[in-house]
């Protein structure tokens, strides 16, 4: 098994800690994981992206052309990589901050309304968390309960309290996905 | 047996940091400079001055940093620094005045693209400077170029056993992408940092008052005014990197065996390469990897040797072309050499290098 995923959107929206999360909970399965991310002035504000990579077998290039599926938060992250999915990958974005869908038809694109349900449920802290359930019901990488050790690992521990939140926000996630 | 804590998620920079700790690391002395400065940062997170002894200060500038490597070093410490590119360029005089007065010690360069301030994205354009010795005479000093943050985590013990080993100044030279990349890696174990008594008697020569014989003899700099001592001293440094370059050359390949073309890249750029050649393997091209780990010395002999079996070499490297002339110097003319990379801080992709492979071809 080998996953390549593109996770990108605004700065602030969490996208790289969801990627280490996701690497982290890699790592916890016994995986090879690469996360590298872009670091330049996107971190300063603006849009952020990161290249997460999940294995069974030693991974080559941490820097790719093509991704196995892309998660995109934001319209200029949905026009730059959906033209860099695999054939038949897949592409997921949340409606909220996107104009123009996407328009590929050899890929798969899933939808999710993880702004508006965290905003409904007073839980925009965890709205990272909402998308990688998304991504998580799409392709089961990694286990919830690996997900969860490494939240706790991550997380620093004045901010455990927060555990049970972020856990919901991934459940609620997988239920608020879906084709289009 | 690993113990579980050891195997960690890390930035290569965080792994350089923690690395520099267990392996007995005496001193850290740096300045603040993306992409590189979480080895300070997690250096002051980590307070080693409360558990190892380690001293860990952050200096005024750059060159402030690469003096307390030259003072540190001297008295036989294991001391090291680390900065990216432009910082870098500030510490070459302290660098070859090291080199003069052989003076160990490591210094962390984790490129960005220049020239001048240049970027703060990745670049490999510090290979002429990093092996060509940098600042003035005729001296080199041992470069070594990790491809994961697992080789730089083992390098900053490996560099400490060389630059003492020689009495020479070490580099890792590493880039943006082995910096910034989180990756597994299972850390080095706990080595205890050297005793006084320990340094007097492996360093005979450090300038520390212990094992003090007579006046004089610990004397170090790189100053010598008789042109005939001078020589002396000159021929003495170019019979020692003569050693080096014959025990010291270390170098990684995949897929060489059957290969008819051969990629020729360090650090990220080989990771990057590694990938394309997944893909140009799958399409049933013949096509390995070879991986200079030390850049200085260059495995010269190894390349000589490819060049007698391979119809052609390409050599990725993130700049405008700099090791391609190491290799053409090895190739000799035999067969075609292309060279590929991108500038300013941008990464090549896999795509990008199939598709100087396939120039390549044609060309051969």
């Amino acid at each position: 098994m080998k996953h390549e995923i593109i996770i990108s959107g605004f700065g602030g929206q969490g996208v790289l800690s969801m990627g280490k999360i996701l690497a982290y909970a890699g790592l916890m399965e016994g995986k090879e994981v690469s996360w590298m991310p872009a670091y330049g002035p996107e971190q300063r504000g603006g849009t952020a992206n990161v290249t997460v990579i999940v294995s069974d077998d030693p991974i080559s290039s941490p820097i790719l052309s093509s991704y196995d599926t892309a998660i995109v938060l934001n319209q200029p992250s949905l026009d730059k990589f959906q033209a860099k999915v695999k054939p038949e990958g897949d592409l997921i974005f949340d409606c909220f901050n996107i104009i123009e869908r996407p328009t590929r038809t050899d890929i798969t694109s899933y939808e999710m309304t993880a702004m508006e349900t965290a905003a409904e449920q007073n839980m925009m802290k965890c709205f990272n968390m909402f998308v990688l359930g998304g991504l998580l019901k799409l392709h089961p990488i990694v286990s919830v309960e690996n997900v969860m050790k490494a939240l706790r690992k991550t997380l620093p521990e004045r901010h455990h309290n927060l555990l049970p939140m972020n856990e919901q926000a991934i459940l609620k996630g997988m239920e608020i996905i879906r084709a289009i | 047996m690993t113990n579980e804590n050891d195997i960690l998620l890390l930035k290569g920079n965080e792994a350089i940091a923690h690395a520099a700790i267990r392996c007995g690391c005496d001193g850290y002395f740096g300045y603040p400079i993306t992409p590189q400065s979480e080895v300070l940062e997690t250096l002051a997170e980590l307070k080693p001055w409360e558990t190892t002894g380690m001293v860990v200060v952050q200096a005024e500038s750059e060159v402030a940093s690469i003096n307390m490597l030259y003072g540190g070093g001297g008295t036989g410490k294991k001391v090291m620094t680390s900065s990216s590119s432009p910082g870098v360029a500030l510490m070459q005089e302290g660098i070859a005045y090291m080199a003069g007065a052989e003076v160990p010690g490591l210094i962390v360069n984790v490129q960005r693209g220049g020239p001048g301030l240049g970027t703060i994205q990745p670049s490999q354009s510090d290979y002429n400077q990093a092996t060509r010795g940098g600042g003035n005479g005729d001296y080199n000093i041992i470069v070594l170029a990790p491809n994961s943050v697992q080789e730089m985590a083992d390098f900053v013990d490996l560099s400490f056993e060389l630059a003492f080993k020689y009495r020479i100044p070490a580099m890792i030279l590493s880039d943006g992408v082995i910096g910034q990349m989180m990756e597994k890696v299972v850390l080095p174990p706990y080595k205890p940092r050297r005793t006084e008594e320990e340094i007097g008697r492996d360093c005979p020569w450090a300038s520390n008052g212990i094992g003090l014989k007579k006046r004089g003899s610990q004397c170090i700099t790189s100053l010598e005014l008789d042109p005939a001592i001078m020589e002396k001293r000159n021929l003495h440094l170019q019979e020692k990197y003569r050693q080096i370059q014959e025990n010291e050359v270390r170098y990684q390949t995949s897929q060489t065996e059957d290969a008819e073309y051969l990629i020729v890249a360090f650090g990220s750029a080989a990771r990057i390469s590694q990938k394309a050649i997944e893909i140009a393997r799958a399409r049933g091209e013949k096509v390995g990897l070879f991986r200079p780990i030390t850049l200085w010395p260059f495995p010269q002999k190894e390349i000589r040797e490819y060049a007698e079996r391979v119809k052609g070499i390409l050599v990725v490297e993130i700049n405008a072309g700099q090791m391609v002339y190491d290799v053409k110097y090895c190739v000799e003319g035999k067969i075609p050499v292309r060279q590929f990379g991108r500038l300013g801080g941008i990464v090549p992709d896999p795509d990008e290098i199939l598709n100087a492979l396939d120039e390549l071809k044609k060309q051969s």
